[in-house]
């Protein structure tokens, strides 16, 4: 059997061992199987459902020691604290901002690591291969060797306590070039070259041939930053301080802080920080798990 | 610029004649033009590249060499007394740190072995073909899309001794309240246990995306010399994930060790600073009491562990596969 890595996602079935019918050996091991499988999606999914049902609880439900997790009654105090105006914990501001930073960071990634990606990928200059060893070697520097330098450069940038510290600065991640290299070097040659001959130039090439047919790629690199850059934690809690500027992450510790063992409250908070993420994640499930298997990032 | 009369007398316009392509003169800049094109397309990303990597990362390194104060106008040269003042005896910054370089490598010690054999075990599961194969991988990844600070504020709540729900439901079994957030051995219990349900996914679809490069007539081939499951997944399954393994091992060890928001969200590094790891140490003395020479001077000598460790890595698979 050949293996074959789809461009867009893995078609599971194609490469799954084949299981051969059998008798009630087989049944009482698939049984098994299942009751394993599905006793650790309960490990999985019930701390979230946790969450959910403890948001909707007065506090006072919340500290009793039965569990419910249905709540005996419905309970919305905990997200009328966090929405009220002219509290120090903004939740709703957070939200937009997080909202504001992630669309913002992701586009510019795509539309900066794309023309990079492809020249790095297709087009012939000099310096090439010492370039992208230089970049891909950054890839492997951790994190905190830049967190004090960058603090001080987005400082004399005047971009402290902005969305621009979180937008731009972590855009010039290697990542993005990487992963989308990968892709355009994978694409057949001969579709350029017939642009080439018909008179376009590269740039026609790149945006009329190579973006229509790398859709699932961008697409995949868009989720991945987006969900990266909405889930940045370090960062902004140290670069954003005001109540109205920060983020959900920084955020959710504040929450945390302020209302200490107030669940209901930090739960709802979670809810919130939860829910777009989660709901991307059931739309392009796909898509997010080829693109994490292909490309081995970690948070 | 080249005039074409013939044109302007037809036309009279000047409009039209700057939009005519300048024929024979212009070829020159337009090839040279044809030759800068690649860093054209380079150019914004190189621009950002430049100044929040290619600089700060040897900026940093400058900053290690002075006494950096954020906050103070005067940044005085102290040459390498930021790295050698974590080395001398008696020096609280040196004990901070290799205290929190401790708790760093407790956790990599705890965290990496679980996080290797589990998701392989899920992966393994998962490669084989059943109805809803599919949820099931679905499910397991999904606490992999949310962030830190989630995992960090829900395990709080479930960690609580007082009322959190794992207690309750160990006090339904008859066992006592366990300080799960400020007692050792415990607090490692919580930390490494959420990090393990955090990103268990994330490396089994790593396994299973090098599991499925594994050929199926390997193990018809090893069938028909009668080999059993456990032969199969010795001498094929393992070999075969080699690769994977090596990177699964890199990524999970380099995560573990950048570990931060769990501890300060979950166990606050408690108790005493004992669960404060090198990350969260080096933030807060760099950008937290602003001491960014010393920070930075840290950061450094960590990376220099973390390289070390890469490689050792390294010279382990390639020393099995002789």
């Amino acid at each position: 059997m050949s293996v074959r890595r789809d461009q867009t996602a893995v078609a599971p079935s194609q490469h799954a061992d084949p299981q051969p019918a059998g008798g009630g050996k087989r049944v009482g091991k698939a049984v098994l199987t299942y009751v394993l499988l599905i006793a650790l999606s309960v490990i999985f999914i019930a701390p979230l459902l946790w969450m959910l049902s403890t948001s909707l609880k007065s506090q006072q439900a919340a500290t009793q020691s039965t569990i419910n997790v249905i709540p005996e009654e419905v309970n919305t105090t905990a997200y009328e604290t966090i929405t009220r105006p002219g509290t120090d914990t903004p939740v709703m501001r957070w939200f937009v901002n997080s909202m504001v930073a992630a669309t913002a960071h992701a586009v510019l990634v795509v539309v900066v690591c794309a023309p990079a990606a492809y020249a790095l990928a297709r087009l012939e200059f000099k310096g090439k291969r010492l370039l992208y060893a230089v970049i891909l070697a950054t890839l492997f520097i951790p994190p905190i060797i830049f967190l004090m330098p960058n603090f001080d450069i987005v400082s004399r940038l005047g971009w402290l306590d902005t969305l621009f510290a979180l937008i731009i600065p972590p855009a010039a991640g290697a990542f993005g070039v990487f992963f989308l290299r990968q892709f355009f070097s994978g694409l057949p040659v001969e579709l350029e070259e017939a642009a080439r001959v018909d008179g376009a130039k590269t740039w026609q090439t790149f945006m009329r041939v190579i973006v229509p047919l790398s859709k699932p790629a961008l697409s995949t690199l868009l989720l991945l930053a987006f969900l990266t850059n909405w889930n940045d934690f370090l960062w902004p809690v140290y670069v954003l301080f005001s109540p109205e500027r920060l983020t959900l992450p920084p955020g959710l510790s504040r929450l945390q802080g302020a209302y200490t063992i107030n669940y209901p409250v930090i739960m709802a908070g979670g809810v919130i920080a939860s829910i777009p993420v989660l709901a991307l994640y059931v739309f392009a499930q796909r898509y997010i798990i080829e693109g994490v298997s292909r490309s081995g990032i970690k948070g | 610029m080249s005039t074409q009369p013939e044109q302007l007398a037809e036309t009279g316009t000047l409009r039209q004649q700057h939009q005519r392509e300048p024929a024979p003169v212009a070829a020159a800049p337009g090839r040279r033009l044809e030759a800068l094109t690649p860093y054209l397309f380079l150019a914004p990303y190189l621009l950002l590249f430049t100044v929040f990597v290619l600089v700060p990362a040897i900026y940093g390194f400058w900053i290690s060499l002075h006494s950096w104060d954020f906050l103070l106008p005067a940044k005085p040269f102290v040459g390498l007394q930021n790295y050698t003042s974590l080395f001398t005896e008696g020096s609280l910054t040196g004990f901070n740190f290799w205290q929190s370089m401790r708790a760093t490598w407790t956790f990599v010690a705890y965290s990496v072995p679980l996080l290797l054999v589990i998701p392989l075990l899920v992966a393994l599961v998962l490669n084989r073909s059943f109805p809803g194969r599919t949820v099931f991988r679905a499910i397991y990844f999904a606490p992999y899309v949310l962030g830190v600070a989630v995992i960090g504020i829900l395990f709080r709540f479930l960690l609580d001794t007082n009322i959190g729900l794992l207690n309750s439901f160990l006090g339904a079994l008859g066992i006592d309240r366990i300080a799960w957030l400020s007692e050792i051995p415990w607090v490692w219990v919580s930390l490494v246990g959420a990090t393990v349900w955090w990103t268990l996914g994330f490396n089994a679809i790593i396994y299973l995306a090098g599991l499925q490069d594994i050929g199926r007539d390997q193990y018809e081939a090893a069938e028909v010399d009668g080999a059993n499951a456990w032969n199969k997944f010795w001498h094929i399954t393992i070999p075969g994930l080699r690769p994977v393994l090596v990177l699964v091992t890199t990524i999970t060890i380099l995560a573990s060790a950048n570990m931060f928001g769990q501890s300060l969200l979950i166990s606050q590094g408690a108790p005493g600073n004992a669960t404060r790891t090198a990350i969260m140490y080096i933030a807060e003395e760099g950008l937290g009491s602003f001491r960014m020479g010393n920070a930075a001077a840290m950061s450094y000598l960590l990376m220099l562990f973390l390289i070390a460790t890469s490689l050792a890595v390294f010279a382990f698979f390639r020393r099995w596969e002789d």
